[in-house]
């Protein structure tokens, strides 16, 4: 018996580290790639602003979904960051101190790490509400220093730095952005694997207990005050590093990068993306930044639809975008997945009319009432609509209602056919 | 040598109202002692107070002969005080495992550790998993302590408390809502794992009071009216008038 199970730890054990070094290597790999396959310039913006986002959703995920800490005030340590970034980045210049510039996001989670020490014990003496609401007060205190002090912070405008005069490092001047990316590809990478380790430790671990009962941690032994500092500290660091790679990827630090703008997208992207899984908010980081470069393209009221997004979220999918995957596993287990896929195929299609239908009556309103003058014509998908004509919004109602009502039919379609996954996959002891 | 427990003329005033009035209690080291009496009578209170989750208004409470009272749960549960809940009190979304391996990481020395993987601690691993053995729950080890039955949270609980391996082990009513099974299987349970420590238990159920407690503690309207052993506690005139309702007025 003892034998039989020290063999299969054994078994394990080499099978464990390999799948768990495998997906790093794996995400390295691609990491590498990804810019040899999608080489234009605004590919490579993309990557860089994505890369950036990932590591500063992740950072805060470590409040939210690892400790339980909502905070309002999140952007104040990767702005910070930044502007100790941007100031180092010209003392280095100014000074010819030998500080290559690969090291300065190191210099940025050092400043958002200070400032997280510096106010953090105050903040996490009390979780809930309490947190949340210092938290906001706090962004709003920094933000508006940041325009007042403006010996800092560069006032509205902001400072501005060159990354190319920092001493180079194997050659690279980092003046090219294929350079820029592999750089902050390189610190997405090293921040990702150890925030996913500090998961695995007995502080990351007490993390969570904090999160899921921070009264009964209290009698195992542990300040749950102690617990949220040590957590916010790491939150701090991890945002300036992202705060840093910013200041070096657009050269300039100013007071928006701070703001409660910046602290709602965080928030936004890691609860789109999941806060329950690590890998949650980097699928968010992703979906958000997509959606900022693409829809502010396409549409004046883009902000409207990531609140619609964001409320569908929180009504339908708590869990996130992690959560609608995840839900899945125990299906896959029990091999019971295939009876759900028709379900959803059959109702893909009445709910793209519905959200094509809300999407119209959005852009209908929106170009009837605020661009005068601009033409009132919508471009949507290529089909050109004219807001002024009746027939555009009979169009539109005819698809927000017909696609709604039949819609609702697939959709208990769904949750029948999965009603009937569930329940072989309970029977076969994957889900509880 | 100086008591496990010992409260000396401990009072606690919400307000105007006073919960406990005089509590005077000592319990010896080693002992299974428990503590019943009509509802309302402060048994919880009495319970709270000495694990600091509230702080007496005046009198003083020593473990192991060090005073502890005013100090903050952690702070007594470091010094080898250990309780349970009346209410199942667990880490829901965490798996049954890592409920046990949390409550073992601060007496294994690892505190706020963020540079080990606590995957490869092996004192932590073998006292959770022999925790887990213990409490029949390590077949469960990998599922959310929030989807346990109502009696296995009840037995994760009593493994939480003494995953520590505190010397002290306090239970809140540890077989409240159980069946009878149940409760036989926890009492057996709960003598195994706290054979050679202390125990304070409150109870109400009486075959498990007088079954298990080497001594047995009256509370009533925050006052011990009468403590002993079960069979003088089963002969007391007092104790049988304000426990059992048999009052004169």
């Amino acid at each position: 018996m003892t034998d039989a199970t020290a063999l299969d730890e054994l078994k394990e054990q080499p099978g464990g580290n390999l799948r768990f070094y495998g997906i790093w290597l794996i995400a390295a790999a691609a990491l590498i790639v990804l810019p040899l396959v999608f080489s234009s310039g605004s590919s490579l913006t993309s990557f860089n602003l994505i890369g950036i986002a990932i590591i500063f959703a992740l950072s805060y995920n470590i409040l939210l979904g690892q400790t339980g800490l909502l905070s309002f005030g999140h952007a104040v340590h990767y702005g910070l960051g930044g502007f100790l970034a941007v100031h180092v980045m010209n003392a280095v210049a100014n000074y010819n101190w030998p500080l290559p510039l690969p090291f300065i996001p190191l210099v940025g989670g050092v400043g958002g790490l200070a400032f997280a020490i510096l106010v953090g014990w105050v903040m996490t003496k009390r979780a809930g509400t309490v947190f949340a609401m210092i938290s906001l007060g706090i962004g709003e205190l920094v933000a508006s220093s940041s325009l007042i002090l403006r010996s800092v912070f560069g006032g509205e405008s902001g400072i501005t730095t060159d990354r190319t005069a920092l001493p180079h490092m194997f050659g690279w001047t980092f003046g090219p952005q294929r350079q820029v990316y592999y750089l902050i590809a390189f610190w997405v990478l090293v921040s990702a694997i150890a925030m996913y380790a500090l998961t695995r430790t007995p502080l990351g671990r007490i993390c969570n207990a904090v999160r899921d009962n921070p009264e009964r941690v209290e009698f195992i032994g542990y300040d749950p005050h102690v617990v949220r500092y040590f957590a916010y500290g790491f939150a701090g660091f991890f945002a300036g590093i992202a705060g840093g790679l910013t200041a070096i990827n657009f050269e300039i630090a100013n007071s928006a990068y701070l703001g409660a703008t910046q602290s709602g997208i965080v928030l936004f992207a890691a609860f789109i993306g999941g806060t329950a899984y690590f890998f949650g908010p980097i699928l968010g980081a992703i979906l958000v930044t997509y959606l900022q470069l693409g829809l502010t393209n396409i549409t004046t009221v883009w902000q409207l639809y990531f609140g619609i997004i964001f409320i569908g979220i929180v009504m339908f999918a708590p869990g996130g975008i992690a959560g609608l995957l995840m839900m899945h596993r125990p299906l896959v287990r029990a091999g019971s997945w295939p009876v759900v896929i028709p379900s959803y195929l059959l109702a893909a299609l009445p709910t793209l009319v519905f959200a094509l239908g809300i999407i119209l009556s959005i852009e209908t309103v929106a170009h009837y009432t605020a661009s005068e003058g601009e033409g009132n014509i919508i471009n949507l998908f290529g089909v050109p609509f004219d807001a002024t004509a009746p027939t555009t919004w009979a169009v539109a109602a005819l698809l927000v209602v017909g696609g709604f009502l039949i819609a609702r039919l697939t959709w208990r379609r769904v949750a029948d056919a999965w009603d009937r996954a569930a329940t072989v996959a309970r029977d076969r002891g994957y889900l509880a | 040598m100086s008591a496990a427990i010992e409260i000396k003329d401990v009072q606690k005033r919400f307000g105007n109202v006073s919960i406990i009035r005089d509590l005077n209690l000592s319990v010896a080291k080693g002992e299974r002692h428990a503590i019943i009496g009509p509802n309302g009578a402060g048994k919880s209170t009495t319970f709270n107070l000495i694990s600091g989750y509230i702080k007496p208004s005046a009198g003083e409470i020593r473990l192991n002969g060090d005073a502890i009272s005013g100090l903050r749960p952690f702070e007594i549960n470091r010094r080898g005080l250990s309780r349970s809940f009346q209410v199942t009190n667990v880490f829901a979304r965490m798996t049954v495992l890592e409920n046990v391996r949390c409550a073992v990481l601060w007496a294994t020395g690892h505190g706020y550790a963020f540079w080990k993987n606590v995957d490869h601690l092996p004192e932590v691993k073998r006292r959770t998993d022999r925790i887990l053995d213990d409490i029949h729950l390590g077949h469960r080890r990998d599922v959310p302590a929030g989807l346990l039955t109502y009696a296995e949270q009840r037995e994760l609980e009593i493994g939480i408390t003494i995953a520590g391996g505190a010397s002290v082990i306090m239970l809140d009513e540890p077989t409240a809502g159980m069946s009878l099974a149940e409760t036989e299987r926890a009492v057996a349970l709960i003598r195994r794992l706290t054979e050679g420590r202390t125990l304070v238990i409150v109870e109400h159920d009486m075959s498990v009071v007088f079954g298990l407690a080497d001594r047995i503690s009256v509370l009533v309207y925050g006052q011990i009216i009468a403590s002993g052993t079960p069979e003088e506690i089963r002969a007391n005139r007092q104790v049988k008038e304000a426990y059992l309702g048999e009052e004169a007025h």
